[in-house]
């Protein structure tokens, strides 16, 4: 301890704390400052670069999860629409279907009708001439009567003959 | 830590390159004088260690190879004058009518005829003046700091064409180290208050770092190895904690909250002394570390000279350099380790001084 | 003479201590290999604590 202190010496006291002062210092100022912050600055640049690499291919992902969400979507309103349209179409063929089978039966309906009332007419029409001829049948075989006995019977068969209906 | 770990390489091969002609330096050093040679080989070691206010490379015979540095003395005003004027000790320099004389690394005041009387303790009494010259050590802070000067203000300037211009050459080494200190150091033990700190926390780091590095080169300088210069680092440290402490601290250090009150006041004391403790601890590692480090590199390169008649030339040439090779690894590490642990351990005092507590 | 037994104390107790902190610290690693950079780091700071503690004593001590 003594042989220390015997070697400590003012002069290399003062110079060390002169050299130092003026190291912390002038390179303080001149090259620790601009070497620490440029240090920071680049870290903090390859930082902000990685993160942005990182936003980037976030941003990729999210985009090509949207465009696959899009097309997914696009697909399933296609399906959406093509299923609504064969759905009209069918629709639109049955009920034309449905439509000419009734406008049919209507039709067959009137024809019916016509049919049935002409085949009335048409029976009304032969009631009134069987019954006029009937009459006239009648009013010869009155007449005739009239005449003569077999001749009445043979115009009775005649007429009988001719009324022959087919 | 790839990249820590290759700067340590090339650092190593750079070192390990020159360290024969340090071997060879004090080869011709001890060439002259067979007899005595562990004693003259311990004085040359604690030499070695100490400052000195000459530059010496190496000693041929009796001359020494070197150069002399300005000393400064302020005693009635400033003296400014040649190391090599006191030829090693053996002149005495007159300087206004003030003589003063070199003595084991030191410069006393003494009379015309530079008698040093001593103590019991066989240390000299004379009165010395204040000296502030420019001894090998602070030559060696100077040209540390001359070297951080270069190497960073070049990496600060390929910074300037904008963060994303990477470093080329040396900087590629600064670099990582930056890094290190801030990832390692300053963020983990300080917090997001980290880069106030940072100036002091590079500075120490790379301050230290370089002395060591210097220490291991065959130039031959002891400079975090002595007391003086720890001294001063290890007080800016408990400057920058004490300064910047919040009254978190505080509290901590005189009232610890969370525990009885008999028990603060025994925790009282012992905080305080805390305070003293650490840093001294911090003065005191990197001291011994490195003085031991240079301490057994010097002593396995003395094999050379002592185990001569055992193991002849060759053999304690051989041995001397095994060993010593190994050791300059280990030193390498220490060099950075020693860098490393001061600049950990502030920035861990100065975390715990700043630190904002979650109450207990 | 004192002095150097002082110092071998203080060796064995630091190597003592030392060896603790190395062993946990390998124990640690082989059990958690990811955290090994953490573990180092720790062993570390405490070596060195551990370490100014008996450089100071061997100078106080000399």
């Amino acid at each position: 301890m003594e042989a220390l202190l015997n070697q400590f010496s003012y002069g290399l006291f003062f110079w060390q704390l002169i050299i130092l002062v003026i190291v912390i210092f002038i390179l303080g100022k001149f090259a620790w400052k601009p070497i620490v912050n440029a240090l920071e600055e680049r870290e903090q640049n390859i930082e902000e670069a990685l993160n942005k690499a990182e936003l980037a291919r976030q941003e990729m992902a999210r985009l090509s999860s949207q465009n696959e969400e899009l097309m997914k979507q696009a697909r399933e309103e296609r399906d959406q629409i093509l299923k609504e349209a064969k759905a009209l179409k069918d629709g639109i063929v049955n009920e034309a279907k449905t439509q000419a089978q009734a406008e049919g039966a209507k039709l067959i309906e009137k024809a019916r009708i016509e049919i049935e009332n002409q085949k009335k007419a048409a029976l009304a029409e032969l009631k009134g001439q069987v019954s006029a001829l009937s009459l006239d049948i009648a009013e010869r075989v009155l007449r005739t009567q009239l005449d003569d006995k077999a001749k009445q019977q043979e115009l009775v068969n005649n007429l009988l003959k001719d009324v022959e209906l087919n | 830590m790839i990249n820590l770990k290759r700067t340590l390489l090339v650092l190593a091969v750079v070192i390990l390159g020159a360290n024969p002609i340090c071997v060879l330096a004090n080869e011709e050093a001890h060439a002259g004088e067979p007899s005595d040679k562990s004693k003259e080989i311990g004085e040359y070691i604690v030499h070695h260690l100490q400052d000195d206010h000459f530059f010496s490379l190496y000693k041929a015979g009796e001359e020494t190879v070197g150069f002399p540095l300005p000393v400064i003395l302020i005693d009635n005003g400033l003296k400014v004058f040649s190391s090599g004027e006191f030829k090693h000790g053996k002149a005495v320099v007159e300087k206004d009518g003030q003589f003063y004389k070199y003595y084991h690394g030191k410069i006393y005041k003494t009379d015309a005829a530079g008698t040093i009387s001593y103590d019991d303790k066989h240390h000299p009494t004379n009165a010395k003046p204040l000296d502030f010259s420019i001894t090998k050590n602070v030559f060696g802070l100077f040209l540390a700091a001359f070297l951080m000067f270069v190497g960073f203000l070049s990496l600060a300037k390929t910074y300037k064409k904008g963060p994303s211009n990477l470093p080329k050459g040396f900087g590629r080494v600064l670099e990582p180290l930056v890094l290190y200190v801030r990832d390692e150091m300053a963020i983990p033990n300080i917090g997001h208050r980290y880069k106030e700190f940072m100036p002091y926390l590079l500075s120490v780091f790379f301050l230290i770092f370089t002395l060591n590095i210097l220490g291991l080169t065959p130039i031959g300088f002891n400079v975090t190895g002595n007391i003086s210069i720890t001294v001063c680092l290890a007080l800016f440290t408990f400057v920058v904690t004490t300064i910047k402490a919040n009254k978190d601290y505080w509290k901590h250090i005189f009232w610890m909250p969370g525990v009885p009150v008999p028990f603060k006041i025994i925790l009282a004391p012992i905080e305080v002394l805390g305070m003293f403790t650490k840093p001294f601890s911090l003065m005191l590692r990197l001291f011994a570390n490195i003085t031991a480090g240079h301490s057994v590199i010097m002593g396995l390169i003395a094999i050379v000279y002592l185990f001569q008649t055992q193991l002849t030339v060759g053999g304690s040439v051989g041995i001397s350099m095994l060993l010593t090779l190994v050791l300059f690894f280990l030193e390498l590490l220490v060099a950075f380790l020693q860098a490393f642990i001061f600049t950990m351990l502030s920035s861990l005092f100065i975390g715990m001084a700043v630190e904002e507590h979650a109450h207990h | 003479m004192y002095n150097l037994i002082g110092a071998g104390l203080i060796v064995i107790g630091a190597g003592l201590g030392l060896g603790k902190i190395g062993g946990s610290a390998m124990e640690a690693i082989a059990r958690q290999p990811e955290a090994t950079n953490k573990i180092q780091t720790a062993m570390i700071i405490i070596g060195a604590l551990l370490e100014g503690l008996a450089f100071g004593a061997l100078i106080l001590g000399k």
